[in-house]
């Protein structure tokens, strides 16, 4: 694996996240290569969400830094803050679409927001990520609330995608959907990513995705990372949170289905 | 930081015509402009995509729309040179393009007939669902004054509070400024007829009658009615009512019947605070002004307020609650789909209660008069 030599997109050092009296994160530490899926994983509450907003400026961190393309995002200043948000896309859980806009305003306003390119390419643009994203042509003129669940998840990737992010944030993207649906959206990240060479970061507790769409697995416990390899790796380890998450019956079942399929 | 964008630009040299620097969402932008100036060749056309740095599915998409332009003119296009993964992605986006739709024409305008049927049929049914809605709240009344100890006390306690309690302060503010506001306009006349003494009649008559009663329940429609818009409307949204009827609640009983139960019962009690508070404006004004002082003016007060004259005025504070309490949460279940859908919902229920108040008020006024009640 060419670590050594690849990018380092993602750098949080010592990051220390305080609501109130209850800690977080501490110490925390993770830096994420140029190309590659990852995802974090944990036991609920152990603040997966929580690095996600905080990578993404959502929410300010009590201390330490997190580095984004390699600039510091804590104190940031307003331009510098717009001009990063330019290069990365986040798909929230619910999909968070503009429920009164179609899908085809939804993916434009990204584009509206941050270039000066007609309206009539703009539509153009936004019907090709559409299409990027798996959603039949019809799709774009439709309000959110008459999407499925899956195809919502699919619409909002396309917003995510609107701007060619060279950065991904996925917040639990299968969750809620059907198998079917799951493994293929598991299928067009793996495949966004390989042909528009994205870097993907992703909260989930789908076990299938880990095992088929990752490279690197982040297993976050006790306030930081205590575990960070691929998915094989991972869950080898000893650690007794790593090894009560993998080795339910869930995820034995997760894995025996991987190794018999390769 | 970012890498500088070079613009993406095609040239011609020696060798033909090229392709240059970032064909990305960046780089793009300025392209149509110098693409459009370009002389092209007559017959087939090499092009060197050999210069592209860097391309995006944004930058795909052009180049590709770009070639399909100049094929429709009659310009045949070999693209050649690609780096590999450049070609790649020229490829997943061609292959996507094909099944992407596209813009569609608008629906055809409709005819002026059409326009005005449209609204009109809307609203119908609007009313009738609405009055639907009344008979749901009276049947669940009913079902409640049979078996009261299903009733959700709590409720109750919460929305009294919500909607009497906390709405005093804002009552009493405005009532007062409302009363020293009748004075004054009124004094002014009665003063140079010397007068002064009849402004007892003149704000305690307008006040406790009309103006009180109405002012209350505009204020609570503004702020409780809408709320209950509000919080109907999300809970819509989040599926909440489906979920207290999956679990054997009655949505009517949960949310509507304990709001319009304490709406009726804190209306008229708001409405006897603001008479109170606006009497005491009118009063204040009248020392100041008029000359005639607090003494004066109570002794007065009982000698030219019939009860009736008080009694008309907060009786009608259970009318106005009930329109406010039913508009409102009528209005909430009406929500569909989003949060677009709560503010419009919420905007019509603030505009159709006060108008209904308004309306109900005048009604009064006919049927009051009618039987000889108008003093």
């Amino acid at each position: 694996m060419a670590v050594d030599t690849a990018e380092t997109v993602i750098a949080v050092r010592e990051l220390r996240t305080q609501f109130g009296a209850t800690l977080i994160h501490d110490h925390l530490d993770l830096d994420i290569q140029r190309g590659e899926i990852v995802a974090l994983v944990g036991g609920s509450g152990s603040g997966k969400t929580t690095l996600l907003r905080a990578i993404i400026m959502l929410l300010k961190p009590t201390a330490g830094s997190i580095r984004l393309f390699e600039q510091e995002i804590i104190g940031i200043g307003e331009n510098a803050a717009f001009r990063l948000r330019r290069r990365f896309g986040m798909l929230f859980q619910q999909g968070a679409l503009f429920s009164s806009l179609t899908v085809r305003e939804n993916v434009a306003v990204p584009l509206r927001e941050h270039t000066r390119l007609p309206l009539q390419q703009i539509a153009e643009i936004a019907d090709l990520k559409i299409a990027l994203a798996g959603l039949p042509a019809d799709a774009g003129d439709k309000l959110p609330r008459q999407l499925s669940g899956g195809m919502l998840k699919r619409a909002a990737l396309a917003r995510a995608l609107a701007l060619d992010p060279a950065l991904l944030f996925l917040d639990e993207p299968t969750a809620g959907l059907d198998p079917v649906s799951a493994g293929a959206f598991d299928e067009l990240v793996v495949q966004l990513k390989q042909s528009l060479g994205l870097t993907v970061v992703m909260v989930t507790h789908d076990l299938d995705t880990l095992w088929s769409a990752t490279d690197r697995v982040a297993f976050l416990g006790e306030q930081r990372v205590i575990g960070y390899a691929p998915m094989r790796e991972l869950t080898q380890a000893e650690h007794p949170l790593i090894q009560a998450y993998f080795e339910g019956p869930r995820g034995r079942a997760a894995r025996g289905q991987v190794c018999t399929v390769k | 930081m970012n890498p500088p964008t070079a613009a993406a630009t095609i040239r011609h040299n020696t060798d033909g015509w090229r392709c240059e620097g970032d064909w990305t969402l960046d780089g793009i932008e300025t392209l149509d402009r110098s693409l459009q100036d370009m002389h092209w060749p007559v017959g087939e056309l090499q092009l060197d995509g050999s210069g592209i740095q860097a391309i995006d599915t944004t930058g795909a998409l052009q180049l590709l729309s770009f070639i399909a332009g100049l094929e429709q003119a009659g310009h045949p296009v070999q693209l050649t040179g690609l780096r590999t993964e450049h070609q790649a992605l020229l490829d997943l986006v061609c292959e996507r393009l094909a099944t992407a739709g596209s813009v569609t024409a608008p629906p055809p305008t409709l005819n002026s007939l059409e326009r005005l049927g449209r609204p009109v049929v809307f609203h119908a049914i609007r009313a009738i669902e609405f009055l639907a809605f009344i008979g749901e709240a009276a049947v669940a009344l009913g079902r409640l004054a049979l078996r009261p100890s299903r009733f959700r006390w709590r409720a109750l306690l919460g929305n009294l509070e919500a909607a009497g309690v906390n709405a005093l302060p804002i009552i009493a503010l405005l009532s007062f400024m409302m009363g020293i506001v009748i004075a004054y306009q009124g004094g002014q006349q009665l003063k140079s007829y010397g007068a002064n003494i009849f402004i007892v009649e003149l704000v305690s008559l307008t006040m406790l009658r009309e103006l009180a009663p109405l002012i209350t329940a505009i204020i609570v429609a503004g702020r409780t009615g809408s709320a209950y818009t509000a919080q109907i409307g999300t809970m819509q949204i989040t599926e909440e009512v489906d979920a207290l009827r999956t679990i054997g609640i009655p949505p009517m009983d949960l949310l509507v019947l304990p709001k319009l139960l304490a709406l009726a019962i804190v209306l008229p009690l708001l409405t006897v605070f603001a008479d109170a508070l606006s009497v005491f404006g009118g009063m204040v004004m009248a020392q100041t002004m008029l000359d005639v002082s607090a003494g004066d003016f109570l002794d007065r007060f009982p000698q030219v307020v019939t009860p009736i004259s008080f009694l008309i005025g907060v009786g009608k504070a259970p009318v106005f609650a009930a329109i406010i309490a039913l508009v409102g949460c009528y209005q909430g279940f009406q929500v569909r789909g989003g949060a677009d859908s709560v503010g419009r919902q919420t905007t019509v229920s603030v505009v159709q209660s006060i108008f209904l108040v308004i309306a109900a008020d005048a009604l009064f006024s006919v049927i009051l008069g009618g039987v000889g009640l108008w003093r």
